[in-house]
């Protein structure tokens, strides 16, 4: 005996809870299975970076479409998830002058898709934000990017979609997915199966178990975010921080929540381990981080941190996600992958992966996101 | 062979007996210390300019206290003991510690975690006002600075270290208000088998409730905590309760100590990625090990109060037996006579450490009655009408779950104080079993870790 509805989505993060979500909004049944609890894993221990700036431009009408769900997401889902939209700055380091000019080149382009930068260089930078170390050379501020809470997006959606009707199985490890006929039948470790004329992976890091049963495996490799929290302290930073580089280690980046903790990130990712559904910080790169952060505001030097955490991620080696129709079977879809950058325009991937579903197409650029990328032979 | 690496966390009477061991077998520990001095918490050391004696520092415990720092002091030129050193995790073989911003990476063969214990701490509403103490902490300010938490005192809640404590305060000259033991006296009663494993100990607390009478403190039993009076500005001003279905009373205080006996320092053990089980005795979460002190990761040793709460006693026998297993399994000779003696000792101890359970329980039924008002997380300044209106919007009824969505156990103390009472009241209000409600993941670092950390220049 098998439960059946029109869709069923393999992985309740944020990709999987707001297609739920948008899914309903166009009159469809969901089941939505999660072998864990929603959002535990890359949804919900990522850094909360909801930030358009440095995405590629291709991906601009994505996150612009998403920032829109993020901006109403209190009426939206009916709970907070504490989304601040208090701006984004990347910066760069004197001793690479040459980003500089990536920065300009990057905001003409992405002016051209709506989004607007103002660069600031040497000391307007630090007049605007006395945070910055003396290493810092110039920044590119978006104002309209921000952050929200990870740990309460998912959950959020879930409830949303739940109350709209999305019916949600946590604890439910899926195991193996096929095609019988016109039906997916999708079966759980503890024996229940659930039936769907169409079937959407948002599987993250898991995904290419169920790409891989249908021909179609991805190189996708797991990792963990390296996070960091400081006590509380007065309300005082505004936009999210990040640095632009191309050395890994230097690749650090914080938030201020309203409660007045500092959110630390980046530097190098970790081993994250999908089978035992854990994800460790190394203590190296723990260290690592909070002296690239010592170096882009020194000012935290002398502030505690209280916890570190980690999560896993699924990267694919062109940092872009698989999002889109597969390439074998129709009625399957696919949205994982997100390369640890999925946070930002995961509600509008949610809501593009609904669209495609129940209206056959987007006006939304995916083509660059086709798991055909990966095809051998 | 090179000589086998072997750290020792903690430098309290577990920690201390097992270097002991250590040195003996010709071995030189490192010992990491959180203290400024060894000696732990309960036999802890007052500072190097003071000058009160043993009996008056450590009353009945004074020759085990002495006998205990002669022991550390002899060996300190043969162990390279590090103190003021905080372990802020421990990953692939290695000890991370932070000494100021020093920070270093230490491989073991052999970790013995001799961590000790903190207060177990039941919330009442007021519990964040000034002059809010655990009855650790007031200890430590009479035995380490002696100075008392206040002018009146009163010392609420359970176990050994209620009477203890508020004794200690009687005997400096304190003004001690009330010793309100939440406890029924007869329960007592029902320890006493168990209690009679160790008949002076056993003693020792009933002379000290004698004192405290003697001394004309009122000193009452099963009493229902109801508020801490006081407010933000001038602290505590007084305490309300009941005594067992009784009136309503106020007394007067300008300080609370306050505990139900202690919990173990478990997050190395996490950290480290011991097993643990639910305790249905203590309702507590405890790292498995077996019976000479092995934990569930080879290589990773646990004893001491940092693995059961066994007491001071208990914790000698355990840090010399688990550092002798430590020793045996990295091929070193030991006294197989000895460790079975030292196991019976520790089993003796167990029962009475049992014993106490039962004679000072926890009140678990006064999480669950908590008013909505009352703060239960200090750190994170989340209500018990927070919690219970998270789990009613998210459904969330697991102990990280319901951290993740209401930042309860989410601050500086990770939960270590008010963890077990959410628990509680989480279980209450989901009306399920206290052991469903899981326990929080420890994450590193245990204790706030600078951010200068590993900056020679800082």
């Amino acid at each position: 005996m098998s439960a059946a509805s029109d869709v069923i989505i393999v992985g309740g993060g944020l990709m999987g809870s707001s297609a739920a979500l948008f899914l309903r909004g166009h009159g469809l049944s969901v089941t939505l299975l999660e072998t864990d609890l929603i959002g535990r894993q890359a949804s919900g221990t990522n850094f909360g970076n909801v930030r358009r700036q440095g995405r590629p431009i291709h991906q601009l009408p994505l996150a612009n479409r998403a920032i829109d769900i993020w901006r109403r997401s209190r009426e939206l889902l009916g709970a907070d998830v504490e989304y601040l939209q208090s701006g984004h700055i990347r910066v760069c380091y004197r001793e690479r002058p040459e980003l500089v000019g990536s920065m300009e080149e990057y905001a003409d382009k992405a002016r051209a898709e709506g989004l607007d930068l103002e660069l600031l260089s040497g000391n307007a930078l630090r007049d605007k934000f006395p945070f910055f170390g003396p290493d810092v050379l110039a920044g590119s501020y978006s104002a309209t990017d921000g952050h929200a809470n990870p740990r309460l997006a998912a959950p959020a959606f879930a409830r949303a979609a739940e109350r709209l009707g999305a019916v949600i199985h946590e604890h439910t490890q899926i195991i193996d997915a096929q095609k019988i006929g016109e039906d997916f039948v999708v079966s759980a470790a503890d024996g229940r199966t659930f039936r769907a004329p169409i079937l959407l992976v948002t599987a993250g890091a898991w995904g290419n178990a169920l790409s891989s049963q249908f021909g179609e495996p991805v190189p996708i490799v797991p990792r963990g975010p390296n996070m960091s929290v400081t006590e509380p302290v007065p309300y005082a930073i505004l936009p999210a921080v990040g640095v632009m580089t191309p050395v890994e280690e230097e690749t650090v980046y914080f938030r201020q929540v309203a409660r007045g903790n500092i959110v630390l990130g980046g530097s190098t990712r970790g081993p994250s381990f999908p089978d035992q559904y854990r994800a460790y910080v190394e203590p190296q790169n723990t260290v690592s981080q909070l002296k690239h952060i010592r170096r882009l505001a020194p000012a935290l030097g002398k502030l505690n941190i209280i916890r570190v955490w980690s999560g896993i991620e699924g990267y694919l080696p062109d940092s872009q996600p698989v999002m889109g129709p597969s390439a074998t079977t129709s009625g399957l879809y696919y949205a994982f992958g997100f390369s640890g950058s999925g946070f930002q325009i995961g509600p509008g991937v949610g809501e593009t992966m609904a669209e495609i579903i129940a209206k056959g197409a987007t006006d939304i650029p995916i083509a660059p996101y086709t798991i055909s990328r990966f095809a051998t032979g | 062979m090179a000589e086998p690496r072997i750290i020792i966390v903690g430098a309290g009477p577990a920690g201390t007996r097992a270097a002991e061991a250590c040195v003996q077998a010709g071995i030189r520990p490192i010992v990491l210390d959180e203290g400024r001095r060894d000696g732990g918490q309960i036999y802890r050391r007052q500072p190097d300019n003071f000058t009160r004696p043993y009996a008056k520092l450590y009353g009945t415990e004074a020759p085990r206290a002495q006998a205990l720092h002669e022991t550390f002091d002899g060996l300190k030129d043969r162990i390279d003991y590090r103190a003021e050193t905080l372990v802020w995790n421990i990953a692939d073989g290695h000890v991370r510690t932070a000494t100021r911003t020093m920070e270093s990476a230490l491989p073991f063969d052999a970790l013995l975690l001799c961590t000790g214990a903190t207060d177990r701490l039941m919330p009442v509403k007021g519990w964040q006002f000034a002059g809010s103490y655990s009855l650790g902490g007031a200890q430590v300010a009479l035995k380490s600075q002696a100075v008392s938490i206040g002018h009146k005192v009163v010392f609420m809640g359970s176990g050994p270290l209620l009477y203890l404590v508020a004794s200690q305060y009687v005997q400096a000259g304190a003004d001690v208000v009330a010793v309100l033991d939440t406890a029924p006296y007869s329960a007592r009663i029902k320890a006493l088998p168990d209690l009679l494993a160790v008949p002076s100990v056993l003693w020792n607390g009933v002379a000290l409730t004698l004192a405290l009478k003697r001394a004309g403190v009122m000193v009452r039993n099963s009493v229902k905590p109801l508020e801490i009076l006081g407010n933000a500005e001038d602290g505590v001003s007084g305490i309300r309760f009941r005594v067992g279905d009784g009136a309503e009373q106020t007394i007067a205080c300008d300080a609370v100590a306050m505990g139900h006996h202690l919990r173990p320092e478990t997050q190395l053990a996490d950290l480290a990625r011991c097993a643990f089980a639910f305790d249905p005795v203590t309702r507590q979460w405890l790292p498995e090990r077996d019976g000479d002190g092995r934990s569930s990761v080879a290589g990773v040793y646990l004893a001491g109060d940092g693995a059961k709460i066994l007491g001071a006693r208990s914790a000698e026998a355990s840090g010399r037996l688990t550092a002798l297993a430590a020793l045996g399994d990295l091929g070193l000779p030991v006294d197989k006579g000895e460790m079975a003696s030292l196991r019976g000792d520790v089993g003796t101890y167990a029962k009475f450490a049992r014993g106490l359970a039962t004679a000072f329980p926890w009140p678990a039924e006064q999480a669950g009655t908590l008013p909505d008002e009352a703060i239960l997380c200090r750190c994170e300044g989340v209500t018990a009408g927070d919690l219970r209106a998270v789990m009613q919007e998210t459904g969330a009824k697991e102990a990280n779950r319901a951290k993740a969505f209401s930042r309860v156990g989410m601050g500086r103390c990770q939960g270590r104080y008010c963890g077990l009472a959410a628990a509680e009241l989480i279980a209450a209000q989901a009306d399920i079993p206290v052991e469903q409600v899981g326990r929080l993941r420890g994450q590193a670092p245990v204790k706030p870790l600078n951010i200068s950390i590993g900056d020679t220049d800082a």
